[in-house]
């Protein structure tokens, strides 16, 4: 054991406490009544207003139309960070797998044209995309949501690497056993993948979870506002003296900030067991 | 079970790397047949065109009288054993000796019937729900043979599969290999750099240098009989001694030294000795002693005759005298061929003999 140098765990508390004591804000600041939040600033003891206000925010129909309500987002969001996470490891797995293991005139330059695109952020084609999502009838649809950002550079890439890692001699086993090229990807690749999916899962997840341009631009119905478009519209009702819901905007901040946590938790559990698993 | 057939079977990669050339051999059902050759001459190249696993360029292999040039490895009716095991990680012992046989929808009861077979015969009874990684080198191998065993094929392919063990595992495992294959009667074609393994293991040799065939002969047939110097030079530790010599009015002359009878051309010879087949004697070839090899069983004496090195192998209670003379035979000396190193078939009259490799 190394002796406890008392320095060390001051640095560590002093970031700790960097980090946390924003989120504590911000979970205690929902526990209060918006006008008491408007005078005083922001609270690190918690009020007595939670149960009323998160209450609120996951049944109240809100919005222009008032229509949606905060679980309503909330599932949204959900759908948007699983439609993506699940997409695009689907989708890259299979295009690193015809990239890896198909012998194909063009692998490698195809190949380095997806890596190129890695460096290209969505904003750059978002007009493009809105453009023939439009075209397609896809706006207002969770396929239009969905579908365009599935192609992930950064997945494919990461797939390609380590199905690169993986031995020849496993493909050369499993074709000696008579798997084709469906059985070796679904009964070898696939289970040998598990940390690789565990770990793109929550770096899309995330992804998806906080888009934000995105989805403003693909819908218009409120039906399929996610949180973030939620907690940005509360914020925007300064018309004449009336006092934005600081109280509902944390508490939907705290609520959005949940279900990626959860993600993080299991799949790093999975993640971590992957890594110490495998004896490479 | 069935024999295997190769017909000028040649291999050349990308790039024009002739890696095989004109292999001809015909190995009989139940035939532990070994290919040996120093690393690059081809061996797994061969191997892995007998699996299907690399495309033939010229020639025919035929497994059972069957042609497999345009079959896949899953068709061909063989298993293969990999250097580093190729186990699937992720799958139990069980599991990995099931695979195959999952794939060819062998009925439930039947596979499990094999594989208990299997682990009974390779006592990995115990392990059998284990992962690879919780198994020793020496019992990751076992499961590899296992999975080849369950599959009840006509030939088992070996590429180096003892490589990765330690020296002694090696040695036990060279015995189970042979065991097996004796109480199974499967064909065996089994790779490997190292000619005592080779040695120990094959009913046939067949050697390979720059992806040809050097000799293909029993093992004793080899040692005895090596048909060029590259054999004489690669089979035996230690190797035969080669030593520039002439053949002056029919006879074998070194160093000035008559050592016997040859009915070859005039001139210029390639002398093969083995080590053991030189004994000391109170008159005879001078040899200068540079350093000694004890075995325990034995010694090998390193030294030169007439500046060319030079190994001598010595009983073990043997003395070494100061001025070493060495006494050799007339039947115990080999020609070659100085510039194609091939043997001169009837240089010297020759008796049978038998004898144990070193
Ligand atoms: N995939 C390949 N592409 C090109 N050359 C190869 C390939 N595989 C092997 N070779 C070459 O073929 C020769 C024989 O290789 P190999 O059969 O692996 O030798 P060994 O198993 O006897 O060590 C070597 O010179 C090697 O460099
Ligand atoms: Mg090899």
């Amino acid at each position: 054991m190394q002796k406890i140098k008392p320095l060390d765990h001051l640095i560590l508390i002093l970031g700790a406490a960097i980090l946390i004591v924003p989120v504590l804000m911000a979970f205690a600041s929902s526990t209060h009544s918006a006008a008491e939040i408007h005078m005083n600033g922001l609270y690190l003891a918690p009020g007595s207003e939670g149960v009323a206000t998160y209450h609120k925010v996951l049944t109240q129909r809100g919005g222009f139309t008032g229509e949606v309500t905060g679980a309503r987002m909330l599932l949204n969001s959900l759908i948007l960070g699983v439609g993506f996470a699940v997409g695009k490891i689907v989708l890259s797995m299979m295009a690193a797998y015809a990239l890896v293991y198909f012998r194909f005139r063009l692998a490698t330059p195809i190949f380095w044209a997806i890596f190129t695109t890695l460096l290209l952020p969505l904003e750059v084609r978002i007009m493009p995309s809105y453009q023939v999502m439009s075209q397609l009838h896809l706006l207002n649809t969770y396929t239009g949501l969905i579908v365009p950002l599935l192609a992930s550079a950064t997945g494919t890439f990461y797939f390609r690497q380590f199905f690169k890692s993986v031995p020849d001699e496993l493909l050369e086993a499993a074709r000696i056993d008579g798997a084709g090229p469906v059985r070796f990807f679904i009964d070898i690749l696939v289970p040998l993948s598990r940390t690789m999916m565990a770990a793109i899962f929550i770096i899309m997840f995330v992804y998806g979870w906080n888009q934000y341009l995105w989805p403003m631009l693909m819908t218009t119905d409120e039906g399929f506002f996610t949180l973030m478009r939620g907690i940005k519209t509360i914020l925007q009702v300064w018309v004449g003296s009336q006092i934005p819901d600081y109280n509902e905007a944390f508490a939907l901040a705290v609520l959005a900030m949940l279900p990626p946590l959860l993600v993080v938790l299991v799949f790093q559990r999975m993640f971590i067991k992957g890594l110490t698993e495998s004896d490479k | 079970m069935a024999g295997i057939t190769f017909q000028g079977v040649g291999k050349t990669y990308a790039g024009n790397v002739n890696a095989v050339r004109e292999v001809t051999l015909e190995v009989a059902d139940g035939e532990f047949i070994v290919l040996v050759g120093p690393s690059g001459c081809g061996k797994s190249t061969l191997l892995r065109m007998v699996a299907g696993l690399e495309e033939i360029t010229t020639g025919q292999i035929s497994i059972d009288g069957r042609v497999v040039n345009r079959l896949d490895p899953a068709d061909r009716d063989i298993a293969m054993v990999f250097q580093n095991y190729a186990l699937y990680p992720h799958m139990s012992v069980r599991e990995n000796m099931a695979y195959g046989l999952r794939n060819r929808r062998t009925p439930r009861d039947e596979i499990a019937r094999r594989v208990d077979d299997a682990a009974r015969m390779l006592e990995l009874g115990p392990y059998l729900d284990r992962k690879p990684r919780a198994l020793s080198g020496g019992q990751r191998q076992r499961v590899a043979m296992g999975r080849a065993i369950v599959r009840q094929p006509a030939a088992f392919l070996f590429d180096e599969p003892l490589s990765n063990l330690d020296a002694k595992l090696r040695v036990a495992m060279r015995g189970e290999i042979r065991r097996l294959q004796r109480r199974l009667g499967t064909t065996a074609l089994y790779v490997t750099h190292d000619q005592l393994e080779a040695m120990t293991l094959a009913d046939r040799l067949v050697v390979l240098n720059g992806g040809r065939v050097e000799q293909i002969g029993a093992p004793l047939e080899l040692y005895h009989h090596p048909a060029t110097t590259f054999v004489a030079g690669f089979i035996g530790a230690p190797a035969m001694n080669l030593l520039d010599a002439r053949i002056e009015g029919g006879r074998v002359m070194l160093a000035g030294h008559d050592l016997g009878p040859a009915r070859g051309p005039e001139g210029a010879v390639t002398l093969g000795i083995r080590a053991e087949d030189m004994h000391p004697a109170e008159t005879g070839l001078p040899m200068a002693v540079d350093y000694v090899e004890e075995l325990g069983s034995g010694r090998i004496v390193h030294g030169a005759i007439d500046g060319q090195p030079v190994a001598l192998a010595l009983a073990p209670g043997a003395a070494l005298p100061a001025h070493l003379a060495l006494h050799i035979a007339p039947e115990a000396l080999h020609l070659f061929d100085t510039t194609s190193g091939k043997r001169l078939p009837d240089a010297l009259p020759r008796p049978a003999r038998t004898g144990v490799p070193a």
